[in-house]
């Protein structure tokens, strides 16, 4: 086993402030958040991703990355989080390549869509000026997001992805220290 | 920063925290659906708001200013005991003044100046149902929920019509979050109401004894149920503060004296405080 680096400096506020940024974001879809708190992720998780993980990952929810070895032991010794094979099985998933396809993923039932995964994405680059046309809930006219690195087919995923509202993906893009949450009510336009 | 040791930051535990992070992210990608949590046991009783103290001490950090109101004001013995727990769980800094805060956390009442974004205000919830009065049986009331099947509120909202000639709900008055689902607002004024409509604050709701969490995300649609020869009109005495003279306030009829003396002064104390000092300082 290669030697762990750490995870937040400060476990306790690393958490909660990390937190606050996946909650503004999740809340103001597009909006770009800036998180700290740990120096050194493992390859090729940048600090938002990994921050991310060890914020709501735990031994209750099964994760599935496709982020490679040294990662995984990272996220199983940090956030003590079961790995599953099955990308259908998890509550989390963390992909650094190819995501995979939303509608493999947990929904949720029409009862409780509450019950549906998470997909953390790490893309090449996030920028909120220009590029996509969001709207919906959390956003007062329209914010614009620019994702580079996301599959070609993305935005008919995520149309078909909320044509099932309530049931549903709700994704947290990643780039570095940055991060941008695309919940499932977001409507999304190519510029 | 002072915390008193022998607490987390926070007073819950870092499993408890996440539980309730991932259940707050979900109530907010879902407007208005009740995501249940595994409540916790708090060092205050049920009725104290348990509810809205575990989904602040989930979101609360040191950069924080928290302020807390009952009924609309800062001093009541409820809302000063969990300002202190915060204090001194946390560290963090409180306040009165409503534009200073940026977590609020409230029991019946929507504070009077329009919030802004940046702050968060979480709503201690007794019963987050909406229907439990109409249907009992949870299994029923989910069902409803899956298939945005809410005619019974309906046909007791036009029962409250025919028998009154209007709709005699003036508090926890229930209403439609983005289009989609019914939800209890908790028991604010049914004045309160239009301010939850795409408020540019996070609004979050708390029930600890019920074990449910669910949000309002900024700038979401948030609509009371009516008719569309009855609409909805929110209720107000129709008086001015005897203290501030507002006529655009929440008001609460207080006793005076024992003669039966009574006037009408706003609910919301900041509001009322800020509006006296600028009066003062006019004069
Ligand atoms: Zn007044």
């Amino acid at each position: 086993m290669s030697e762990l680096t750490p995870g937040f400096a400060d476990p306790v506020l690393g958490a909660q402030s990390c937190f606050r940024a996946i909650l503004e974001a999740m809340s103001r879809p597009g909006r770009l958040q800036r998180v700290a708190g740990i120096d050194q992720p493992p390859a090729p998780l940048g600090v938002a991703a990994a921050a991310t993980m060890l914020t709501l990952a735990d031994a209750d929810t099964p994760v599935w990355t496709d982020a490679g070895r040294a990662a995984e032991d990272w996220l199983r010794f940090h956030a003590g989080c079961p790995l599953v094979a099955s990308p259908a099985e998890a509550a989390f998933l963390l992909a650094t390549g190819r995501m995979p396809a939303l509608a493999t993923l947990a929904q949720g039932s029409e009862e409780e869509p509450h019950r549906s995964a998470t997909l953390i994405v790490e893309v090449r680059t996030l920028a909120e000026t220009v590029g996509w046309k969001l709207t919906g809930p959390g956003i007062e006219t329209e914010h614009r997001l620019q994702v580079a690195g996301l599959p070609a087919d993305f935005l008919r995923q995520w149309a078909a992805n909320r044509r099932g509202f309530p049931r549903g993906v709700d994704v947290v893009l990643t780039a570095g220290p940055w991060l941008a949450a695309l919940p499932r009510t977001t409507r999304i336009e190519e510029a | 920063m002072t915390i008193e040791t022998g607490y987390n930051f926070g007073y819950l535990d870092e499993n408890t925290k996440r539980m309730i992070r991932r259940a707050l992210l979900k109530a907010v990608a879902i407007p208005g659906h009740q995501v249940p949590f595994g409540s916790r046991e708090m060092p205050l009783p049920y009725g104290w708001g348990t509810g809205g103290i575990q989904v602040t001490a989930s979101v609360i950090g040191p950069q924080d200013r928290l302020k807390v109101i009952d009924q609309g004001a800062d001093d009541t013995t409820n809302a000063v005991s969990i300002r202190r727990f915060f204090a001194k769980v946390a560290g963090v800094a409180t306040t009165e003044r409503t534009s200073g805060a940026t977590i609020i956390q409230t029991r019946h009442r929507i504070p009077e100046v329009k919030l802004r974004e940046g702050q968060i205000l979480v709503y201690q919830v007794p019963m987050p149902e909406p229907l439990f009065r109409l249907e009992p049986r949870v299994s029923e009331t989910r069902r409803m929920h899956a298939l945005a099947d809410y005619g019974l509120m309906h046909v007791r909202l036009y029962e409250d019509i025919a028998r009154h000639g209007h709709i005699a709900i003036s508090y926890n008055y229930p209403v439609m979050v983005g289009g989609r689902y019914l939800m209890s607002p908790s028991p604010i004024p049914a004045f309160d109401n239009p301010k939850m409509h795409r408020m540019p604050a996070l609004q979050l709701f708390g029930a600890g004894r019920e074990k449910r969490i669910y949000a309002v995300p900024p700038y979401t649609s948030v609509q009371s149920l009516d008719f569309e020869d009855h609409p909805f009109q929110p209720i107000r005495a129709n008086a001015a503060c005897a203290l501030c003279g507002a006529r655009d306030s929440y008001l609460d009829e207080v006793v005076t004296d024992d003669k039966g003396g009574r006037m009408f002064v706003c609910s919301d104390t900041d509001y009322c405080n800020t509006r006296q000092a600028a009066r003062e300082a006019a004069e």
